[in-house]
């Protein structure tokens, strides 16, 4: 069970998220839509924690955490909640000092402490599942875009998190790209990986997602199944939005 | 042989080693002492609080905004004044080590802020620490654009410990200056110290472009052409 209560982030005076509340079940995956600046990538951040949320409070299975303006929530903490969790950024970040295998074995190695032999063995099964066991030993600069997000993608993987937050992982890549990519996640939601998304791509949202959450203003304006989201949204604010995408995506 | 080819043959042991036993131990330690000091230097200038920061930078201040020479002076013939009595080659080692920590300290610094944001969020999301992600990331990728700008710091440290001459150290360039006091042949002399001292800068220079070789392999697009 993913829980997020009375979520709220607040940069200085402006309040980024506002009383976000929402609770996901294991196994199913979830897209954040929305416009840019609506909260989606701030949100999916404060769930790993890269932001702190100024309030509220975040289960992730076992692992709990409450926040308030006025406690400062330590490192321990914050690992044991991050740990969880695994990220896919829109630019890849892959690290380019380290080949493909390399970057997935990483958080095996250094941070589970894990040997060299057996982390490498569990990347290479987790390059095999994205496609890109053919290229173990390449430099990320040498990788296609859509290449690097599929060995961003078993990177984050490697440490078997609760859940995969993915931030825009298609919008860096063209069309082509963008489709390996949905296919690799398609494939993870297939197999019951949890996953929650910051998302442009309506495809991507309409063939991965079991839920489609919108987010405008730090507020969610509306949630439910993507059929429902994408077809016949209740709000307003939510069927202007749609419709924008589908002028952009050519639907 | 010519005379003034004689005379080069003739003291080029004695300045070689001078070479070996002062110029390039004292190049070696104090660079890498320096270096050292130098990456904490900069890590409490981008990182410390308060109070670390402003005694970072007071230091960065004072070492650059004085001549290294004067700062030998304080060290070897000042010092002894509130007793503390240096032999010349530690405090020439401290002078050297003082200087080098804070000209790379600045070095470190840049290279270090100039590795993208991403690449610590990349470094934390999957679990690792503050400092597993400086020693793995963050380092791994500043050293590389750092490779340049230290070089310079190093060729220059081997040329400025000549100014270790003047606190009695021994090094290649008295050694050249003891001889030329009993042949009067300061042109030859001086010239055999130089292209010593080119010869030592030669080889760094080497070893910069190996080094900048090694590091471009995972995919440096612009490299030196040679």
């Amino acid at each position: 069970m993913i829980e997020l209560r009375h979520i709220e982030k607040r940069f200085g005076d402006h309040v980024v998220l506002h009383d976000i509340n929402l609770r996901l079940s294991e196994g199913t995956v979830t897209a954040l839509v929305g416009p840019s600046g609506g909260g989606k990538s701030t949100l999916l951040r404060c769930i790993n924690l890269l932001e702190i949320p100024t309030s509220g409070a975040i289960r992730l299975g076992e692992e709990a955490l409450d926040f308030a303006p006025d406690r400062k929530v330590g490192w321990a903490e914050i690992q044991k909640l991050r740990r969880q969790t695994g990220m896919v950024f829109q630019n890849f970040q892959l690290f380019p000092h380290q080949t493909a295998i390399a970057n997935v074995m990483e958080g095996l190695v250094t941070v589970l402490k894990w040997p060299a032999d057996k982390a490498r063995a569990r990347a290479m099964e987790l390059l095999e599942k994205v496609g890109m066991a053919h290229k173990a030993d390449a430099w990320p600069a040498t990788l296609s875009g859509g290449q690097q997000q599929r060995v961003a993608i078993a990177r984050a993987l490697a440490p078997s998190p609760r859940v995969l937050l993915c931030d825009e992982p298609t919008s860096a890549l063209d069309p082509e790209l963008s489709e390996e990519v949905v296919e690799v996640l398609s494939r993870l939601a297939r197999e019951g990986t949890t996953m929650i998304m910051a998302t442009h791509d309506l495809r991507l949202a309409s063939r991965v997602a079991d839920g489609v959450v919108f987010l405008d203003g730090g507020v969610i304006v509306e949630q439910g199944p993507p059929k429902t989201i994408f077809t016949a949204p209740e709000r307003e604010r939510t069927r202007r939005f749609v419709a924008s995408l589908g002028a952009q995506h050519g639907h | 042989m010519p005379p003034w080819l004689q005379l080069m043959t003739d003291s080029l042991p004695t300045l070689l080693w001078a070479a070996l036993v002062f110029t390039i131990p004292l190049t070696l330690l104090s660079f890498t002492l320096g270096l050292a000091l130098g990456l904490v230097t900069a890590i409490a200038r981008l990182f410390g609080a308060r109070p670390v920061v402003a005694v970072a930078r007071f230091y960065v201040w004072v070492i650059r905004g004085t001549p290294l020479l004067v700062q030998l002076f304080v060290i070897f013939y000042g010092l002894p004044s509130i007793g503390i009595l240096l032999d010349a080659f530690p405090a020439a080692l401290i002078g050297f080590t003082l200087n080098v920590g804070a000209y790379t300290s600045e070095i470190i610094r840049a290279v270090i802020a100039s590795v993208p944001r991403g690449q610590w969020e990349a470094a934390y999301s999957i679990g690792m620490s503050w400092s597993q992600a400086m020693r793995r990331t963050i380092l791994p990728q500043a050293t590389r654009v750092a490779v340049p700008p230290l070089s310079n710091t190093f060729i220059s440290l081997v040329k400025d410990t000549s100014l270790a001459a003047a606190i009695t150290v021994p090094e290649l360039f008295q050694t050249a200056q003891r001889i030329v006091a009993t042949t009067y042949e300061p042109l030859i002399l001086y010239i055999e110290a130089a292209l010593i001292y080119l010869a030592l800068s030669s080889v760094l220079s080497a070893l910069q472009v190996r080094l900048e070789r090694r590091f471009s392999r995972y995919g440096g697009f612009l490299e030196a052409r040679t």
